[in-house]
Order: structure tokens, then sequence, then C-alpha cells
């Protein structure tokens, strides 16, 4: 989901740059389609899925940390700021939620917001690839602004029943916890900590759904987007 | 003379007026503020340009470059509120909230600890430090600091508050919890810090003093600090902004004398958001005055 600011950077990156770096982004989550439908066809469960592509999607998922950097140097604050927190939270959600809380890993929902990434990153950067090479079929212009109406808020809905099936977990382990008395005179509870993560969707999913409805009717309608800092 | 006035989001005409050529700005901004009651002065921005700097109240008309007839760019600034009224506001939630924690009020703690006190008399000592900090921003705020600006835009008291009463409320929790851990090294930590915290305490009163009377009463002028007869403004000669030199090191006496991780990372963040600060004070100080001692960093000697 972070799309949009995605899209804010590539705006302002130098071409030559992005070529460079949206090729390998494509093969990746490609590769990780693949993986997950061999999978899926070999033995016909999901369940054991998340183990089997787990490293590929860290490594990854954590690459896009430097792919956005390298976008970040030169653009305006606050892009850093929209795109640096979701990719944050995308990377929250497979170290700390699903690497960390074995337990769920074979939860349908996994499967359902791993599925929704793939597809939603496939179409992404098939449409920066293919805009580059300024060969662009409608098709995938078409998938790219309509897909997410459906994608996001299932992604979402994945992304929050896993984070709900870890609580129990969390809170019998006690893990990612400290408690009082201790010499840093702190306390942390990662059980709260995920419940106001979970929290924290309520003001941003309206706000960058909308915003891709926004940018959606600018680019089928023709209209060229202007991207406002705020 | 006539005037127009523009909008700049709308190009139309929406104020005409005749004025001397000796008039000031903040003359024309009341005049506007009677036939627009909605937009008082401080939230008016005159500009000669509608992309230009505003225009200061003291400036004169005949002084700026137009003719017998001048446009003027109107901004709104939105909703202002006087810095006093942030700062007082800011401030007194601090104090008031670390000793409802300190005093153990309900439904803080568990019920067996509603109003008792702590046992550690670095407790004690820490709520005394804290009250004493804010109690002096609050004195300093009504009777020393003069301020550049008489306002700023409403929606900052919103956002100081948060960020002053969520930390005050954080910190004061973990200080005054039952089951608070005291320093490691004890006594000799203890009173270190406090040395610490004391000497900033004075350092910070000092430089304000100082920087007030580098300003007469009533006046808007900027001019280059320099070390005083007092000791602790010598630091004039290394650093810009010494205050926010002293604050650092208050808290950071504060942070040792609680040994409070919730603390450092009050002192932490307060620490970057004033070298930013004093980053931005230093180059214009560097911009607006040629013979700027070179010696000087902004915040920390020789450092930052």
């Amino acid at each position: 989901h972070y799309e949009e600011a995605y899209g804010e950077a590539r705006l302002k990156c130098p071409h030559v740059a992005l070529k460079q770096h949206r090729k390998p982004g494509f093969f990746w989550w490609l590769v990780l389609a693949m993986a997950m439908m061999r999978f899926y066809i070999q033995k016909g469960t999901h369940k054991g899925l998340y183990r089997s592509i787990a490293r590929t999607l860290k490594f990854f998922q954590t690459f896009a940390l430097l792919e956005v950097g390298h976008c970040a140097l030169g653009i305006v604050r606050t892009s850093v700021i929209v795109t640096g927190v979701q990719v944050c939270s995308r990377i929250f959600m497979v170290w700390f939620v699903t690497n960390s809380i074995r337990q769920i890993q074979n939860e349908e929902s996994v499967i359902l917001f791993l599925v929704v990434w793939t597809m939603t990153e496939i179409t992404r950067y098939s449409y920066y690839t293919f805009n580059l090479l300024h060969h662009l079929p409608y098709f995938i212009k078409w998938a790219r602004y309509n897909l997410f109406i459906v994608l996001y808020p299932l992604g979402v809905a994945g992304e929050l029943l896993t984070i709900y099936a870890a609580l129990p977990f969390v809170r019998r382990s006690g893990m990612y916890s400290m408690r009082l008395p201790n010499k840093y005179n702190v306390s942390f509870d990662y059980y709260y900590c995920l419940i106001v993560f979970m929290l924290s969707y309520i003001p941003l999913f309206p706000q960058l759904f909308f915003h891709m409805l926004r940018q959606r009717r600018r680019v089928l309608h023709g209209e060229v987007i202007v991207e406002k800092d705020d | 003379m006539k005037y127009l006035r523009t909008s700049l989001h709308e190009a139309h005409c929406i104020f005409k007026c005749k004025v001397e050529p000796n008039a000031t700005i903040g003359e024309i901004k009341s005049m506007f503020h009677k036939s627009h009651p909605q937009w008082y002065p401080a939230r008016q921005s005159i500009r000669l340009d509608p992309k230009g700097k505003s225009l200061k109240d003291e400036d004169v008309l005949q002084h700026l470059p137009v003719g017998t007839t001048a446009t003027f760019y109107f901004r709104d600034l939105g909703a202002q509120i006087s810095w006093v009224t942030v700062f007082l506001t800011e401030y007194t939630g601090p104090l008031v909230l670390y000793l409802m924690f300190y005093f153990r009020v309900s439904f803080i703690y568990a019920p067996k600890y509603d109003f008792t006190t702590s046992k550690h008399w670095v407790v004690h000592l820490a709520c005394m430090c804290h009250s004493f900090h804010f109690m002096k921003r609050l004195l300093e705020t009504l009777f020393v600091h003069r301020f550049s600006h008489g306002t700023m835009p409403l929606r900052n008291i919103f956002k100081n508050c948060t960020y002053y009463w969520g930390f005050a409320a954080w910190m004061a929790y973990y200080v005054n919890h039952p089951l608070y851990t005291p320093p490691i090294y004890g006594e000799q930590q203890i009173r270190l810090a406090l040395i610490i915290f004391l000497f900033c305490q004075i350092g910070n009163f000092s430089i304000h003093i100082a920087l007030r009377n580098l300003r007469p009463p009533g006046s808007k002028t900027r001019k280059i600090p320099y070390p005083t007869k007092n000791p602790f403004t010598w630091i004039f000669l290394l650093v810009s902004c010494p205050n926010y030199t002293y604050e650092l090191g208050a808290w950071f006496g504060f942070t040792l004398m609680t040994q409070c991780l919730p603390v450092a990372f009050f002192t932490l963040v307060g620490f970057i958001q004033m070298t930013v600060w004093a980053k931005g004070k230093h180059r214009s100080y560097l911009k607006e005055f040629r013979d700027y001692p070179p010696l000087r960093s902004p915040i920390l000697p020789f450092i930052l």
C-alpha cells in the first residue's frame, strides 16, 4: 500500500536510476509468485507455504528499503516520510509479525496478504517498466489503477486478521515485552503495541485509498498528475 | 494615495483605501481589519509580491518601493494564538501532570498505592527539580522573554501541548512508580546529576536575562549577543544558542538523576529539535551580521 507514495517518488527520480531499480524489483516479485504457485500446485495446501518463501520474502522486502532510500535522496521531505512509513509497515509485518510468531504462519490471512502484495507489486513494477520503455499497454495501466480497489482492502484485511490471530500468542509468551522493575525504569507491552498498530489503520487506510481513487480519476481520464506537497 | 488589495488565490480587488505616505503597514492592517472583521491584524500577511516576503508592521509606506498607487497582496495566515498563551499552556501541563503522578492520584497505579509516597529520596528530589524547571519556564515567559512575533498558528498549541504533556506523563509515570529502581551508582550519581542540573538551570536563566537585555522594551531589534560579566554567559564565545546548550545539560542531568529511559528519550528528542532551531538561528545570525564571531558553533562548542 505504498503505491501512491511510490508514484510521487517516481516522478522525481531520474529515469536512468529508475530503470536499474525497477527491473530487479519486478523480477523478485515474479519469482515469489511462481514459488507460491508451484508450492500450492505440488502440495495442494497452503500450510507450510509461508515457510518455503520466508527467506526470499524477507530478503527483498528489506531490499525495498534500499530502493526507497535511493529515491529518497533529493526528494522533498514529505514524500520520504510517507514512503518511509509505508515501507516500514510492510517490514514490520514481515519481520515482527509473521517471522517472529510461528504459530500464525499457516493462517489463511497470511496467504491472503502475500497474494495481494505479489499481485500489486507485479502490476506496479510492470507499469513502471513499460512506462519507462514508452510502450505501455493499456491493460497494464488499467490493472494498476483498477485492481487496487479490490486488492488494497483485501490486503489490509489479510494484514489485520494476521495480527489479530497473533495476539493470543503474543500475550501468552510475553515476547518483545519488558516489565517493571528494571534498571531502565521503563516497560513495554508488545501486545498493546500491536493493538495500537492495528488501530492506526483506521486513520491511515481511508486517506491512502481515497488518494489512489483520486489518482485513478486523473490518470484514466487523461489529466496530468500534479503531485501536491502538503 | 490609493491602494488595491487582492487575495493570493482569487484575483479580485477586496479593499481600496486612501492613506498618508507616512502610514505604517500596521496601521493599514488595522484599517483592513475594520472592513473585514474576520481577519484581525495578527492573521494578515501583507506583501508587495504574491511570492515575496511578508512586510513588517513597522514598515513605513513611503520607504517601500511603491508609487502614488500601490498594490499589496494579502494572505490569510489562519487562526492565530499568542506565544505567551501557548507557552503558559504547554508548561503548566507538565507541572500539574507530574505532581499528579508524584502524589499517586487514583487510577494511575494500583489502588493500594493511591496517595502513598515513594520510599526513595531521589524521587522527591526529581519532583522538586522537575517542578522547579517548569515554574522557572512559566515565570520566564511572563517576566523575562521578549518575543519577536506576537502570534503563531493556532494548530501549534495542540501539537506542542501533545508533545510536552505526553512526555511529561510518560516520564512521571515511571519515575513515581511504586516499582521504580533508583540509580545504580546511588548517591554519587544523584549528587553529580543534581550539580549538573542546577548549574545548567542557572546558566539557562543567565542566558535568558542576557538576551532580554539585548533588546530594549517594546523593540524588535536584533543584535549579536556577547559575553557579559556573568561567567555563565562566557559560553557565548563558543556557542550561538547557549540557552539550548544549558537546556540540554539540565535534561541530561535529570536523566542521570532518575536513570529512566523515557527521560533519556525526551532528552534526545529535545536535543534534536533544539539543534535544528540552533542551526537555523546560527544561519540567520551569519546572514544578518557581517562581523559575526567565526569561532561560534550553533549548540555544542566545536561539535555541532
